[in-house]
């Protein structure tokens, strides 16, 4: 009795950042998106999101943050394996590499990428003095694409070099002893076995990618609308704050739904593996 | 039972924190001694901000925004008591109907006979019985382009902005009010009209202009041209004569059809709760010394009269700088749009960017 009266004493600055700093804001948000400017109930900033405007933006945000977290799964999951069959005793010193460039602001790694990728830029600069001809990216989708992956990267290849680690490497022998080659080996016992890393990485990287917008105010060139801008844009210059949080809401239900979908992959799965 | 003391303190100190916050921003040492300002981005000189908290001892706490509608949007938020804002013409215009300006002491402002009286003459377009405002910078929109990629000729018209050579290196002004104007005078229709036909045509000229865009930029355009990574640029005349600073080939236009003249001024909003310290802003602002300082700085028009006696020939013949009165005369200042109008525009220039 007194331990568990210790417990919830304890817990109790936690409650109350999270009262705070998540539910409280989440009520507000839910306020806004269900009342109108003057006050009254109203559905239509949920509905609002039927707008061709803000369908095309969430479509193309939905296709932006698929193809990041496509892009960082193929770069990273290789990446990891690499680093994990690396023989090297201090792993510390893998992770710090890692987490290195996240020790400088985002915004002015993001602010690099302008630089190389402008039409005088330095990647236009190789190109030319190579003799190959010049590139346009600054400004369009890819570069926005570009971005995000550069940014999230680190969030696929943690999680997944993570699992890799927990692989008892005597299960590789074994696969091994039981005459299966390296592709059996790689993707009937590495790859399940990584599973939960993966799936990990996937919603590290897809959900912020989805909100994201940041990187496509940098590297869009104001071309670019995700519905992130659309929601800040809202909030900012419109200054419609019931449609920003209405937009909002519909937001975290894809954001909850993809979420859901990739704990079912999950779940399925390691039903499949017990069978 | 130590550790339980311990915990209830922390909680007691973290459910008393906001309390003791709180009663620090309404104590009254701190409240006659601060002022907080409200400006444009890259408006002001460092300098003459350090300078201004020396000499009167007063504590700025200065916040800068892009678009005029983000000034809007941040002062209608409401959580931030702003003692003393600087905007442009029209959205003066706006607070000034929605009666949240407070009028000046004209009495009070010992500088102020520094201003030049054609300027505040023309702010009667937008504070015409001339109480709330005083004159910061003024200037005009129009093309900074680098004449070893476009001529003179091409950029004499709004037309060179839908020129197909051009492609990814036309960069447009990442402003609805601005882009919306260059897209009606190139239709020929008045700058301030609110005929939605009207507004819609200028619409879908900005969808057509669209595919040769770099990109829409305001407080970054002058790094792009002096890079030169575009060929041109909708931009304001200060903007311009920064970059033309940093690259000799480039030159700054109002095309023929003519465009925006503005006036960006200084008003004390309702908000104001340190009214003293934002008159000595004001006045410090008209100071002969600061607005040279400034004016070295920003490179707009200055209303100062007392600012040329600094500068050489060259730069008071430096037409970006100082309009001629043939330019003048092709510009015009943008009326505020009612809230219909408004919202209109804003749903149009969201469509532009998602088209």
């Amino acid at each position: 009795m007194n331990n568990r009266f210790k417990t919830s004493f304890l817990a109790a600055p936690y409650a109350l950042w999270v009262l705070i700093c998540t539910i409280l804001p989440l009520l507000y948000i839910l306020g806004y998106a269900l009342t109108s400017s003057t006050g009254s109930f109203t559905l239509a900033n949920l509905t609002a999101i039927a707008d061709p405007v803000h369908l095309k933006s969430l479509w193309l945000s939905i296709k932006v943050a698929f193809l990041t977290t496509v892009i960082c799964l193929v770069i990273a999951y290789p990446v990891a394996l690499i680093l994990h069959n690396l023989k090297i005793t201090n792993k510390g010193f893998i992770v710090f590499m890692f987490i290195l460039p996240m020790w400088m602001n985002f915004m002015l790694r993001i602010l690099a990428w302008q630089i190389i990728l402008s039409n005088n830029g330095i990647l236009n600069s190789i190109l030319s003095a190579v003799g190959l001809p010049t590139l346009h990216i600054l400004y369009t989708k890819s570069a926005v694409t570009l971005g995000m992956v550069y940014d999230f990267l680190p969030y696929m290849i943690l999680p997944i070099y993570n699992a890799l680690s927990k692989i008892n490497d005597q299960v590789i022998e074994a696969a091994a002893d039981l005459g299966a080659n390296w592709l059996t080996t790689f993707t009937k016992i590495t790859i399940p076995l990584s599973k939960d890393g993966i799936i990990s990485g996937i919603i590290m990287v897809f959900v912020p990618a989805l909100s994201s917008f940041v990187v496509s105010n940098l590297l869009g060139g104001g071309k670019v609308l995700l519905i992130g801008n659309v929601i800040e844009q809202e909030f900012t210059l419109a200054r419609n704050w019931n449609l920003g949080s209405g937009l909002s809401i519909i937001l975290m239900i894809f954001v909850i739904l993809s979420m859901s979908i990739m704990n079912k992959v999950d779940d399925s799965e390691n039903g499949g593996m017990l069978v | 039972m130590k550790k339980k003391l311990l915990s209830f303190f922390s909680i007691l100190i973290f459910s008393a924190a906001p309390i003791i916050s709180f009663t620090g921003c309404g104590s009254d040492a701190e409240a006659t001694n601060t002022l907080i300002v409200l400006n444009y981005g890259k408006y002001i000189d460092a300098d003459v901000l350090k300078r201004f908290q020396k000499e009167t001892g007063i504590t700025v706490k200065y916040e800068e925004y892009e678009q005029v509608e983000d000034m809007y949007a941040k002062y209608k938020a409401g959580s931030i008591n702003y003692d003393v804002i600087c905007t442009s013409d029209y959205m003066i215009e706006t607070l000034r109907k929605e009666d949240e300006l407070i009028p000046i002491d004209y009495s009070s402002l010992p500088n102020y006979k520094n201003i030049d009286k054609q300027i505040v003459d023309a702010s009667a377009a937008f504070d015409p019985t001339h109480e709330y405002t005083v004159p910061y910078f003024y200037g005009t929109v129009g093309i900074l382009y680098n004449n070893q990629m476009v001529d003179e000729e091409t950029v004499s018209s709004w037309d060179a902005l839908w020129n197909p050579d051009y492609k990814n290196k036309i960069v447009m002004i990442n402003s609805q009010r601005d882009a919306m104007m260059v897209a009606l005078e190139k239709l020929g229709y008045d700058i301030n009209t609110t005929d939605k036909k009207q507004l819609d045509e200028a619409y879908d000229l900005l969808c057509k202009e669209k595919k040769y865009v770099y990109a829409y930029l305001q407080d970054e355009t002058y790094e792009c041209m002096i890079s030169e990574d575009a060929a041109m640029a909708v931009c304001y005349s200060g903007e311009a004569a920064m970059g033309m600073e940093y690259n000799e080939n480039l030159e700054y236009t109002v095309p023929k059809e003519g465009g925006n003249l503005w006036i960006d001024s200084w008003f004390v909003p309702r908000t104001c709760k340190h009214y003293d310290a934002a008159m000595k802003w004001i006045d410090f602002m008209c100071e002969e010394e600061a607005a040279t300082t400034n004016f070295e700085y920003v490179w707009y028009a200055t209303p100062n009269t007392k600012v040329a006696a600094h500068e050489d020939e060259e730069t008071l013949a430096d037409e970006t700088v100082f309009p001629t009165k043939e330019t003048l005369s092709r510009c015009k200042l943008y009326e505020a749009y009612d809230d219909e109008t408004l919202n209109y525009t804003t749903n149009l220039w969201k469509k532009l960017k998602a088209y």
